[in-house]
């Protein structure tokens, strides 16, 4: 639990924050600039807030009403930093116990060998950070900072210095990090990709302020806030079910309100609830049902709302089965089919155009 | 063989333990110093840089002289300290250490000061969100990181120290067993007619200590920057 009340003047820029936030990961997603270090600074102690409160897990870390401003080595949070900050004089095992040494033996939640063996880091134990990877230097900084068993763990973009094959061999892990060891993450980000595999809440930020709040899937089907979720995002997102992979072809069917979506191939377990990603701009609208068509997915469907986005680009809502789908259409297109609501339509989706990167695990 | 007589064990031993003490007592503050000037912003602080640099500037027989004036017998300080404590300053080995100090802590200073400014305040931040205070953090964070800088500083001051003439034979005189360093030894030979030879055997060990501190500095500095490097 996550209660935060911020404000701070840093020269011509307001940060400007509430959030209370439950147990999972929490993102603050918004381009660079808009206010997210800041905020997790703040939280963490690094910076001081000019008025408002930081209280973690009940626990008050900072109140200007009444003078509580815990000091940063008290505050018992993990922070994990864009650039791993792992201490250069010290071994990878001096740095991973850095933290957890400063606890008493009682206080300490985490274990050791359990850190080590989720991060796949046993083996690098006697190296120094000069000799590592990227994607281990920041293991190991999650590691530490797991290890000094915080009250909640903060990360501030941890993967944006990492190249994109570094990126995806880091995620699952921390995907998995808040529901192992039971603890609430902060994470920093700009990257929705990341945002969508990671989050249970989403805080959408612009220029210091909170501009949405709410679960991910709720926020990034919402064509109002697209400006702040960005062009190439747009898409809806809806709950679903590993249903069965195909035996013959691999791919992957998905179960939701709507129907049966195939998707490419993954290898999650049948059973899995997933929340899968539908980029709007990958899906296609057809009045009548089309026959003989390499689009694997036509779910009937209807119109919702047809809103102009831009100047050549319109956005169609279709309603299907109570999930929401979002379409993306040329002006032109829109010109031809004269879409209006109410109006019966199928919405066509390539297997392929979804992937193991569109779908996060609950 | 090259033996060293009694004269010269005498002058050798006197200008490493001068040089020693000069150093180490002065480590302390000087890393506070440099910390301060690095650190910290303080109404004063131009003038608290210049009157630590003062020495390097200064001719050391001035630095000598208020020394001589400040700590001698009858001076403000070395009057109280001999009064209170019974310490005596001015014409001991002591007084050479501190005068050896004074000149060296410019250079002491700037080294620390520099590295200091090189260190990844992040990685303080870093310490401090594990758990660690101010103190800690400088104990375990920052000075393991700034090791190299203090070494720098450390040979640099003590190499230094072993060539302090002038605010030393102002402050202590030269007294044969007590403030008769190798530079005041060679001084003084050069003052006798016919001891070319004694001059000249002064002047190789003081060549031969310069060359054995720096090649030590370099291989301790070696080894400090490869574990840093990992």
């Amino acid at each position: 639990m996550l209660d935060i009340l911020l404000r701070r003047q840093q020269g011509p820029f307001l940060v400007d924050l509430a959030l209370v936030a439950g147990s999972g990961t929490t993102a603050l997603f918004g381009p660079s600039g808009s206010g997210k270090s800041s905020v997790i600074n703040m939280v963490a102690g690094l910076s001081r807030p000019d008025s408002g409160h930081v209280t973690v897990e009940g626990k008050v870390l900072f109140d200007s009403s009444a003078k509580v401003d815990v000091s940063p080595e008290r505050r018992r949070l993990g922070y994990v930093f864009q650039d791993a900050r792992l201490f250069p004089h010290l071994s990878v095992h001096g740095n991973l116990t850095f933290g957890m040494n400063r606890l008493a033996a009682a206080e300490r939640r985490i274990g050791f060998e359990s850190v080590v063996e989720v991060l796949g880091i046993g083996h690098l134990l006697d190296r120094r950070p000069a000799k590592l990877s990227g994607g281990e230097k920041q293991r190991v900084a999650i590691g530490r900072a797991l290890l000094a068993s915080p009250r909640i763990l903060l990360m501030d973009e941890p993967l944006a210095a990492l190249d994109s094959s570094r990126k995806a061999e880091l995620l699952p892990f921390i995907a998995k990090l808040s529901r192992q060891f039971a603890i609430p993450i902060l994470y920093v980000s700009h990257s929705m990709d990341e945002v969508l595999r990671l989050a249970d809440t989403l805080v959408l930020m612009d220029d210091g302020k909170a501009a949405a709040v709410g679960a991910v899937e709720e926020l990034l089907s919402r064509t109002d806030l697209r400006p702040l979720t960005g062009r190439y995002e747009a898409g809806a997102v809806v709950r679903a079910t590993i249903a069965g992979h195909d035996s013959t072809y691999g791919d992957t069917m998905l179960a939701f309100a709507g129907g049966v979506l195939q998707v490419g191939k993954t290898d999650l377990p049948v059973g899995t609830k997933v929340r899968v990603r539908i980029h709007a701009r990958d899906v296609a609208i057809a009045v009548d049902p089309p026959s003989r068509i390499s689009m694997r997915n036509a779910l009937p469907t209807v119109v919702k709302s047809v809103t102009p986005a831009e100047d050549w680009l319109v956005d169609v809502m279709l309603e299907c089965g109570g999930s929401d789908i979002w379409a993306q259409i040329t002006a032109s297109a829109q010109a031809s089919l004269a879409l209006r609501p109410g109006m019966h339509v199928t919405a066509l989706i390539k297997a392929a155009t979804i992937t193991r990167g569109d779908l996060a695990e609950q | 063989m090259f033996t060293l007589t009694p004269l010269e064990i005498e002058a050798l031993r006197l200008s490493l333990l001068v040089s020693g003490w000069a150093v180490v007592g002065s480590l302390p503050l000087g890393i506070a110093c440099a910390w301060l000037l690095a650190r910290r912003d303080f109404p004063g602080k131009s003038l608290f840089d210049g009157l630590i640099h003062l020495p390097l500037v200064l001719p050391p027989v001035v630095v000598g002289y208020v020394l001589l004036v400040v700590l001698g017998r009858r001076g403000v300080v070395g009057s109280a300290l001999l009064d209170w404590f019974g310490i005596t300053l001015a014409f001991t080995w002591k007084g050479a250490a501190i005068a050896s100090a004074v000149i060296s802590f410019p250079l002491m200073v700037r080294a620390i000061r520099l590295s200091l400014e090189g260190v990844d305040r992040g990685l303080e931040q870093a310490a401090r969100t594990l758990g660690c205070g101010p103190m800690r953090t400088f104990f375990t964070v920052t000075l393991p990181l700034v090791a190299p800088g203090v070494l720098t500083g450390v040979i640099l001051a003590f190499a230094r120290s072993l060539s302090e003439f002038g605010a030393t034979i102002t402050f202590v005189s030269n007294i044969p067993g007590e403030t008769r360093t190798l530079p005041i030894a060679l001084y003084a030979m050069t003052q006798i007619p016919g001891t070319e030879v004694e001059a000249l055997r002064l002047c190789v060990i003081s060549v031969a200590v310069a060359f054995a501190a720096l090649i030590a500095s370099e291989i301790l500095s070696r080894r400090v920057q490869a574990r840093l490097r990992g």
